[in-house]
């Protein structure tokens, strides 16, 4: 056999071997940085209703969920975890396993067997203040019923800040948890969702609450 | 505490996981890659919080592959024989653990068998090259040497596997 060129070897270089499996590595590297306290947020995927929905926890509870859109638009899951990773902290991994609870929770609020959740919120991304005490009122709101923007200002505090009552549900990082569709104009009609009016009105009218 | 501009870790692994882990079965072997992959991805998890910036985090993985497949070597080498030189019996000890069912599937068998008793450099150096697809100043980065010293490691390298593997 002639002496390969030096072409043909690079050639045949350039096919890198395998023969280790890359998903069972990682689900291995996984258990391992979770035992380690290595994973500052998990995420995973639910679905629902309505597309698919991701949420993100850390140690102390749910630090978001990004509904299929988001503030108004379609948000890809990239950019919900790039700010997650600017703001909060960049050791993020998927993990299904660890948001089992979380995503339970969801599914059978969905499929109407729950009408509370259970597990603890994380409020690292609501800012201090109004917006902070304002979403606290909002997270007391109970299934099928609802307050208007101005109740809600006036719960935080500042009976004429209803604009700004809107805002902080704008900014809800934790939506339906935090169940910023139960505040709806004190005018009338449906009002704003970041999700979307449709999906506000659907979860208002499965509640009962329309 | 502000991170600046370092991407959600899950986008490492997803985007570099697979060279990562090429980089490993040709330099340990299929047998132990996996094991060598996840601390290497929990040594980067550790220190990723601390890095200041963003930049070349594919070269940055793959230093820390390469040193972890550098103790892992040392450490077999101990356990095979205490009274040795654990760089230099590296590259013979890795090709002698290897078991027949952990040979290498994917590319030539033969070519990365070869690849594996290289003298511990020249090995890292023309994997890194070849199968990851890294420049000479991302290996040199990766394996802590000149970018003089990184051609002439892949250089020799390829010299020694065409003379032996033809």
């Amino acid at each position: 056999m002639n002496a390969l060129t030096e072409k043909q070897l690079e050639k045949m270089l350039r096919q890198a071997p395998t023969g280790a499996d890359l998903d069972r590595a990682v689900e291995g590297l996984l258990g391992r940085a979770e035992r380690d306290g290595l994973v500052d947020i998990a995420y995973a995927g639910v679905d629902s209703p309505f597309g698919e929905l991701l949420i993100a926890r850390t140690d102390r509870g749910v630090v978001r969920v990004a509904l299929p859109t988001d503030r108004g638009r379609q948000r890809p899951r990239d950019e919900v975890l790039e700010e997650l990773a600017a703001r909060v902290s960049p050791r993020i991994l998927e993990s299904p396993k660890r948001l089992d609870e979380e995503r339970r929770e969801l599914e059978d609020y969905f499929e109407g067997r729950r009408q509370e959740f259970d597990v603890p919120v994380d409020w690292s991304l609501t800012s201090p203040g109004f917006r902070s005490r304002a979403l606290h009122a909002v997270a007391r709101i109970p299934y099928g019923r609802t307050k208007t923007y101005t109740e809600i200002a006036k719960a935080a505090g500042s009976p004429r800040a209803f604009r700004a009552a809107g805002t902080a549900c704008g900014y809800n990082p934790i939506p339906l948890i935090v169940p910023c569709h139960r505040v709806v104009p004190s005018s009338g009609g449906i009002g704003n969702y970041g999700g979307g009016p449709e999906m506000k009105r659907a979860l208002l009218g499965f509640e009962g609450a329309l | 505490m502000s991170h600046g501009s370092l991407p959600p870790f899950q986008q490492l692994l997803d985007e570099h996981g697979s060279d990562v882990l090429g980089y490993l079965v040709a330099t340990v072997g299929p047998h132990d890659a996996e094991d060598v992959f996840q601390e290497t991805f929990i040594a980067a998890l550790r220190a990723y919080d601390g890095l200041e910036h963003a930049r070349n985090l594919h070269s940055w993985l793959l230093t820390i592959a390469h040193n972890k497949a550098i103790d892992h070597h040392r450490s077999r080498a101990r356990r095979a024989i205490p009274a040795g030189d654990a760089e230099e019996v590296a590259g013979s000890v890795a090709s002698r653990n290897s078991k027949p069912e952990e040979v290498v599937t994917g590319g030539d068998p033969d070519l990365w068998r070869a690849v594996s008793v290289l003298p511990p450099k020249q090995r890292s150096a023309v994997i890194l090259r070849y199968a990851t697809d890294m420049s000479y100043s991302a290996i040199a980065q990766a394996m802590d040497s000149s970018e003089a010293a990184a051609r002439r490691n892949v250089h020799e390298g390829l010299q020694k596997l065409r003379g032996e593997f033809a």
